[in-house]
């Protein structure tokens, strides 16, 4: 369903993403792994439009992907890392501004609003201000502003930053159950468990290249185990990528 | 695309009227500056220029002096009051009047006899705050013909007037004047006298030579009925400010949602960036048109400013004006990096640029030089366009050249703005 291909990204001297090559089906999950300056969020910059790349292409269904106005754009969903909602607003209003955004229109907007807010479990929330929810609430409106125009890939941006115990969860129990409705997802994350408990398949980058693209199964079988016991996906992220700190 | 430019220009909307507070204070800190300069330019209602504040002091106490306070007190343009010497000094070193007039004594006498010789002219004190140096020169200009009035009168009609020719007439022979010379002297004064000297007619004024003209002010507003309106103007320059500041929120306000990541979403969504921008510049032209509007509607009803000329130019000259204001808000966010730096730098722009534009003060008094080099600042043309239509009461004709420069500012604004914007969202 997205494929991309040798996407190569530089800011002046610094190559931010290089020959960055990966597929994501339908109803999987790819964890996209990697150190604080990796290029994770670069990458996932160009699929969604943002950036666009110096060399390499971004393909949905088999099409490229291109220009600002691309219909295709409609089949992804992009749920950055920052709270991208507009605190004066409600919930209800947030999500109408950005599904008019995609065409969307009344009713079929406001019906799609309350199936969002359901899943996210905001119905009851639907008219108060963001600017009262807690971080965990914001989240999971983020989440349900990115799934809005029902699209068939979502990216997520490091989507679980700050949020409490209970949402994360509740987070997870939603990316599920999207996964199961066939949607294909692109996750980005630092938390290790997050991957382990959803990803189909692991995409590890550092210094802008792929440097792994395996299932979990895969990816531990790099690695040697101490004393019999499987190595933690950590260690395995460890052993990839060096123990220097990225700052 | 009428869908996303919709609900963007909506959300914007709403978000603008989701602060009471703000919402308040956009359109009561215009009308609340704008009064207050209203009133300094507005003369208390009355369609009389101000008068400019004159002290005098009168140590000489003859009849020429009397005739020359006389005739200073009888000027409409100034708002004459009798001191002695000090306090005239004091007054004007203390900032109470602007000019002081000192006549020191004999002035009167040694007047009339240098107009008739043109010798030993009598010195006039004059005290002038340096600050008001323009006052200055108005009050010099008009006492000379005063004084000039005064001495004639005297000389050529009145009593003293005779006395100091006889005096005159007598020093011919010490003078050494040649006596051909001192006849043709004592033949027009003689003449003068009696032709001016004999006995005036019951309630007659004395005559004598006099300025030669006199004048009719008229201000040229709309109509000979209609006063100025000093509001007009204020209004006009403070709605133009406050329409750029609230541009300058336009454009803050995009650097603030970039920060929140609120640029990624919009930029994920399949829209162009003419659109995005054309939504910010149309959300952004109808908060500032409303700002403008509420305004003028305030002036309309509490200070009777009056649209002398044409309603059509007036809100062809304030969408303009309103649409420059928003595109300058684009540009603002194009070149600026972080949100509290460019207000800053923006907030400096606008003042000078409302500054140059005669938002403060009418560009008419502006040097000629500053005058020319401002018609580049789209601030002048707004507040002439404004002015054009209101108190001027110009015909539509004087509101299309600034309504189109406003219009080709606008354009350059948003092109820049499309050029200039930092489209990437890593």
């Amino acid at each position: 369903m997205l494929q991309v291909e040798k996407l190569r990204k530089t800011y002046g001297d610094l190559v931010a993403v290089d020959d960055v090559s990966f597929k994501l089906e339908r109803g999987q999950m790819v964890g996209l792994l990697g150190p604080n300056g990796a290029g994770k969020t670069t990458t996932v910059s160009m699929i969604a439009g943002l950036v666009t790349p110096d060399r390499g292409e971004v393909l949905i269904g088999g099409v490229r992907l291109k220009g600002d106005t691309d219909p295709a754009k409609r089949r992804i969903g992009l749920v950055p890392q920052d709270l991208a909602l507009y605190d004066e607003l409600c919930p209800t209003d947030n999500l109408r501004f950005f599904g008019s955004l995609y065409d969307l229109q009344q009713p079929a907007l406001d019906s799609r609003i309350k199936e969002v807010l359901e899943l996210v479990g905001l119905s009851e929330r639907a008219r108060d201000a963001v600017k009262n929810f807690s971080g965990g609430m914001k989240r999971r409106l983020n989440l349900a502003a990115g799934l809005l125009h029902d699209p068939d890939i979502l990216l997520l941006d490091e989507p679980t930053v700050g949020v409490d115990p209970q949402s994360r969860n509740a987070i997870f129990e939603n990316l599920e159950a999207l996964k199961a409705q066939g949607k294909a997802l692109l996750y980005t994350t630092h938390y290790m468990e997050e991957v382990e408990r959803m990803a189909d398949r692991i995409v590890v980058i550092d210094h802008g290249r792929v440097i792994a693209d395996d299932t979990l199964a895969g990816l531990h079988q790099r690695v040697p185990g101490v004393e019999g016991e499987r190595p933690s996906l950590e260690a395995v992220f460890l052993t990839l990528t060096g123990r220097s700190l990225r700052d | 695309m009428l869908i996303p430019l919709r609900a963007m220009i909506r959300k914007d909307l709403q978000i603008f009227f989701s602060d009471r507070r703000s919402v308040i204070m956009s359109f009561i800190a215009p009308i609340a500056i704008a009064s207050f300069f209203g009133a300094i330019f507005t003369s208390s209602g009355s369609s009389a220029p101000s008068r400019v504040a004159v002290m005098i002091a009168d140590q000489d106490n003859g009849a020429i002096a009397r005739s020359i306070i006389a005739s200073i007190k009888a000027d409409s343009a100034l708002a004459v009051s009798v001191v002695s010497a000090d306090s005239a000094r004091s007054a004007v070193q203390n900032g109470k009047t602007s000019v002081a007039v000192v006549l020191p004594p004999g002035f009167g006498d040694a007047a009339g006899i240098a107009f008739i010789t043109g010798s030993h002219k009598p010195e006039l004190q004059l005290f002038y705050d340096p600050s008001h140096s323009a006052e200055l020169g108005m009050v010099r200009g008009m006492l000379m013909g005063h004084v000039i009035d005064a001495v004639d009168r005297e000389m050529f009609s009145g009593a003293q007037g005779r006395v100091l020719a006889a005096r005159v007439l007598a020093t011919f022979d010490s003078a050494g004047m040649p006596p051909a010379q001192q006849e043709r002297f004592r033949a027009m004064l003689d003449a003068a006298q009696n032709l001016y000297g004999g006995p005036a007619q019951s309630g007659a004024a004395p005559v004598g030579l006099s300025t030669p003209y006199t004048v009719k002010e008229t201000a040229a507003t709309s109509d000979a009925n209609v006063a100025y309106n000093g509001y007009a103007h204020a209004f006009a320059g403070m709605g133009v400010q406050f329409l750029l500041f609230a541009a300058i929120d336009l454009g803050v306000g995009i650097l603030f949602e970039r920060q929140r990541g609120l640029w990624k979403r919009l930029r994920s969504a399949p829209i162009s960036r003419t659109l995005l921008l054309g939504g910010k510049a149309a959300s952004g032209t109808l908060i500032t048109l409303m700002t403008l509007l509420v305004s003028f509607a305030f002036a309309i009803v509490v200070f009777k400013v009056r649209i002398h000329g044409s309603v059509a130019g007036f809100l062809a000259v304030s969408v303009a004006t309103a649409l420059m204001a928003s595109t300058f808000g684009l540009l603002v966010a194009s070149l600026g990096k972080t949100p509290s730096a460019t207000r800053g730098v923006a907030i400096l722009a606008v003042l000078l640029m409302v500054m140059l534009g005669g938002a403060w003060v009418p560009s008419f008094i502006f040097p000629a030089w500053l005058q020319k080099v401002t018609v580049v600042v789209p601030a002048r043309w707004a507040v002439d366009g404004l002015d054009a239509m209101t108190w001027r009461g110009l015909p539509f004709n004087a509101a299309v050249v600034p309504t189109l420069v406003l219009l080709g500012f606008a354009l350059l604004f948003g092109v820049l703005a499309l050029s200039r914007f930092q489209w990437e969202e890593a």
